[in-house]
């Protein structure tokens, strides 16, 4: 049986940066897999996420992803490409984190065999305890459908209905939690300074 | 210019500047600046967290029953210790009592992390400052053998054959072009002192710790319900306990007990193995390098942890234990009170915030968090390229807290000092005994290898601990309790209007406290005092240098193009930026930039 880990990953409190997380939540809410597929909310976890990946044949990540393309636009990288891609500058924000966790897995020898890596162009990343901007919410729908075509290629297909949200996020920080609760700008400022926001400076 | 600090050191920073961002194999984003004399070594040093951090301000207005799930955002890799450390706040808020079993399953849970961060640590970011893999590949596998076997007779992995396999699995990998994990290393410099064997006895144990801290975060996922962001819960632990069930799903039975039994096992086993005569065996070699002391001679402060009872934090119920030592003084140990609002302040005037006036303080519980940025009038280069930092005006992220106005070093190494002087017998054993094994004096704690070493003692320790109450757990659970949670005050009905409170934990990295006001049943105020705002802290408004800038003082470096001893002090602190700052390298680089100016 192939087994898959279909992993979002980055970090939800930082705007676009939760776009990972947030398909795999998505993913859960509408689709539902057979026991081989595991669907994980990874975080910005580092070595925390080997033993899942050890466990997979399969691995297929979303996460946001600098590609300098226009905002909202997705990209698909596979296989050898994926460590090569992790590896550029202006990537996603914990890149170094997950590219080594590809690094380790390989040293240890239990990379799984086929990457899949779908990435969008963030719109900010800036906004600390920001939600998504809607080019990049836009694209979660499209960017699970991209997943599960892939999968099903693959031989690993998925049912319609509520699937298994055990290895997501806690309800507080759910989508809709998180930005319906978020207080207002005037309360919580949600700058950097000027070196990361030029155009402000 | 020479400026002699209250707390002791002279710092003159008239010699050559250096400048080193991102300080490289850290959690979140850090720059450090030094000058160094006509000898290479270091004279002064401005050590800045590059980022800003607003945790605190994105919790206002939340429901504090929920803050632990936004805390375990924070960062990568101390996840559980923020969320303990947030439902202890609103537990002591509100006056939660949580049972016993909830004590002991927190306590496990948290063990677990200290010890899987502090063995990662170890292997996996600091033994490259002092371990060099690329050298592993010249060794002899006969005398690596030869040598594991004299620094640890009982590790069975340990035959010739063993070692040429792992040599030759290295040899491919780095042939692969795949260095990924070892590139950006300053490999042929003469800070490196180990022989091939060592440097492949060394290697091979950080893939045999790989191997294990798969296991060791398995107790998170029992107990917490999943990994790697278990769930917490104000009241308890929200895992029910059935022993007598076979396999409900997310119930603790038996074969789960027995499981983290065996993981107890094996982390104990590769403590006293592996990693503690990996720290004397690599030591012996560097043992005339006890450079990187900083404030440990002097201020050292831990809040304590894991009490051996539920909600009790006396310090004598502490067995991480808790104090503050200032001015050197190891024969005084002062009781630490996060409430009084004298003795925990936080000072902004060398950090880019503002309280509106300067040379104030403030207890975390009316703390402000409100961003100021602007580069001093000596600062080089632009406000958005800045080349080189004038610390005598603001210049980090950090804030800098104060203990009773004293600079204070906190993590391991701290809370083996603390313990030492209060004469915790476990404690005091272990650094006796590895003393005498190195022959070396009690001084030479107050160094770099010094917190390295106290770091694998602590690990060992956490280990027993861990054994302890895993055998209280098991005990209540044979007469008939399973209880886990309290939910008697759930209801945000049953709350006072107003309350406040303060969660403490020793992370592994440190002194850890969060401080909460609700209101309303709404969390009104949020502050998070982490360890390595502690120890990253810029000066103070009386000119006192932070932990990580004290320890890098009068350093001899090799190569000043080639921070190798800045890296090597600055991570013996295990720094965590995203937690004092956030989680983000603007360019992605994961080279140290150094400038020499």
């Amino acid at each position: 049986m192939t087994r898959v880990l279909v992993l979002g990953i980055g970090n939800v409190l930082w705007a676009d940066e939760g776009f990972g997380v947030r398909c795999v939540e998505r993913l859960c809410e509408r689709w539902r897999f057979g026991p081989e597929v595991t669907v994980l909310d990874g975080g910005t976890q580092g070595l925390y996420l080997l033993p899942f990946l050890e466990e997979a044949d399969i691995l297929v990540v979303f996460d946001a992803v600098d590609y300098g393309l226009e905002p909202g636009m997705l990209k698909i990288v596979e296989d050898a490409e994926v460590p090569q891609f992790m590896g550029a500058k202006k990537m996603s924000l914990h890149q170094t984190g997950f590219q080594e966790v590809i690094s380790t897995a390989t040293l240890m020898g239990y990379c799984p065999g086929r990457l899949i890596l779908i990435g969008c162009q963030p719109e900010e990343l800036e906004d600390y305890g920001g939600g998504l901007r809607a080019p990049v919410a836009a694209q979660i729908d499209p960017a699970i459908c991209i997943a599960l075509e892939m999968l099903a290629r693959e031989g690993v297909c998925a049912e319609p209905g509520p699937g298994d949200t055990s290895m997501l996020a806690d309800r507080a920080i759910l989508r809709s939690a998180y930005e319906e609760g978020r207080p207002s700008e005037d309360e919580a400022c949600r700058t950097g300074d000027d070196r990361f926001f030029p155009a402000e400076g | 210019m020479v400026v002699q600090t209250p707390n002791g050191f002279e710092l003159d920073n008239s010699g050559k500047r250096i400048v080193v961002d991102p300080v490289t194999r850290i959690e979140g984003h850090m720059r450090c600046e030094v000058n160094v004399d006509e000898n290479g070594v270091i004279r002064n040093a401005v050590s800045t967290g590059t980022m800003w951090r607003g945790l605190e301000v994105i919790l206002k207005g939340r429901d504090p029953r929920d803050a632990w799930a936004f805390t375990e955002r924070i960062c990568g890799v101390c996840t559980g210790t923020h969320a303990l450390t947030s439902v202890r706040s609103v537990e002591d808020a509100l006056g939660i009592q949580i049972p016993d079993n909830a004590n002991s399953i927190r306590n496990l849970m948290q063990l677990a992390l200290q010890i899987h961060d502090h063995i990662v640590h170890f292997y996996h970011l600091h033994a490259l400052d002092w371990v060099n893999p690329v050298n592993a590949l010249r060794a002899d596998p006969k005398a690596t053998s030869e040598l594991q076997q004299m620094v640890s007779p009982s590790h069975p992995l340990s035959s010739p054959g063993y070692f040429r396999d792992v040599q030759n699995r290295l040899k491919q990998f780095v042939e692969s072009g795949q260095l990924g994990l070892f590139k950006n290393g300053y490999w042929d410099n003469p800070a490196y002192k180990l022989p091939p064997e060592a440097d492949l006895m060394a290697t091979t144990h950080y893939l045999e710790a790989l191997d294990l801290q798969k296991e060791i975060v398995k107790v998170h996922t029992i107990f917490g319900g999943k990994n790697p962001h278990p769930n917490w819960l104000v009241g308890g632990v929200p895992c029910p306990i059935n022993v007598h069930s076979t396999g409900a799903v997310g119930a603790i039975n038996m074969e789960r007990l027995n499981l983290v039994q065996s993981i107890i096992q094996q982390g104990l086993e590769f403590n006293r193995n592996v990693y503690i005569p990996d720290v004397i065996a690599i030591g012996g070699f560097y043992r005339n390098w006890l450079y990187g002391g900083g404030l440990s001679s002097q201020a050292c402060l831990a809040y304590g942890d894991i009490p051996e009872h539920p909600n009790d934090f006396s310090p004598e119920q502490l067995h991480l234990p808790r104090g503050a030592i200032i001015s050197g003084n190891l024969n005084e140990v002062h009781d630490v009170d996060p409430r009084d609002p004298e003795q925990v302040q936080e000072f902004v005037d060398h950090s880019w915030y503002t309280y509106g006036e300067p040379g104030k303080g403030l207890h975390p519980w009316d703390g402000v968090t409100e961003a100021k940025y602007e580069l001093g009038p000596n600062a080089k280069g632009t406000r958005t390229n800045i080349e080189e930092l004038d610390e005598a005006a603001k210049y980090s992220w950090i804030k800098a807290p104060r203990w009773k106005g004293h600079a204070m070093e906190v993590g391991p190494l701290a809370r083996y000092i603390v313990g030492y002087a209060k004469g915790h017998e476990d404690i005091k054993s272990q650094v006796d005994g590895l003393l005498r094994t190195m022959d070396l004096p009690f001084e030479a704690v107050f160094s770099t290898l010094g917190r390295t070493a106290a770091r694998a003692l602590e690990s060992e320790y956490c280990s027993r601990l861990q054994q302890h109450f895993m055998d209280k757990l098991i005990a209540n659970i044979r007469n008939g309790d399973e209880s886990t949670a309290n939910v008697e005050k759930w209801d945000p009905s049953t709350w006072p209007k107003e309350a406040k409170g303060v969660g403490m934990t020793e992370a592994p990295r440190g002194a850890l406290g969060h401080w909460i006001k609700i209101k309303d049943g709404r969390i009104e105020n949020y502050q998070c005092v982490v360890p390595t705002t502690w120890n990253g802290s810029p000066r103070d408004t009386a000119g006192n240098i932070g932990a990580f800038e004290a320890s890098l003082m009068n350093t001899p470096m090799e190569r000043p193009e080639e921070p190798v001893e800045i890296l090597r002090t600055l991570h013996s602190f295990d720094p965590c930026l995203a937690c004092s700052t956030h989680v983000m390298s603007p360019e992605g680089e994961e080279m140290a930039t150094v400038k020499v100016r």
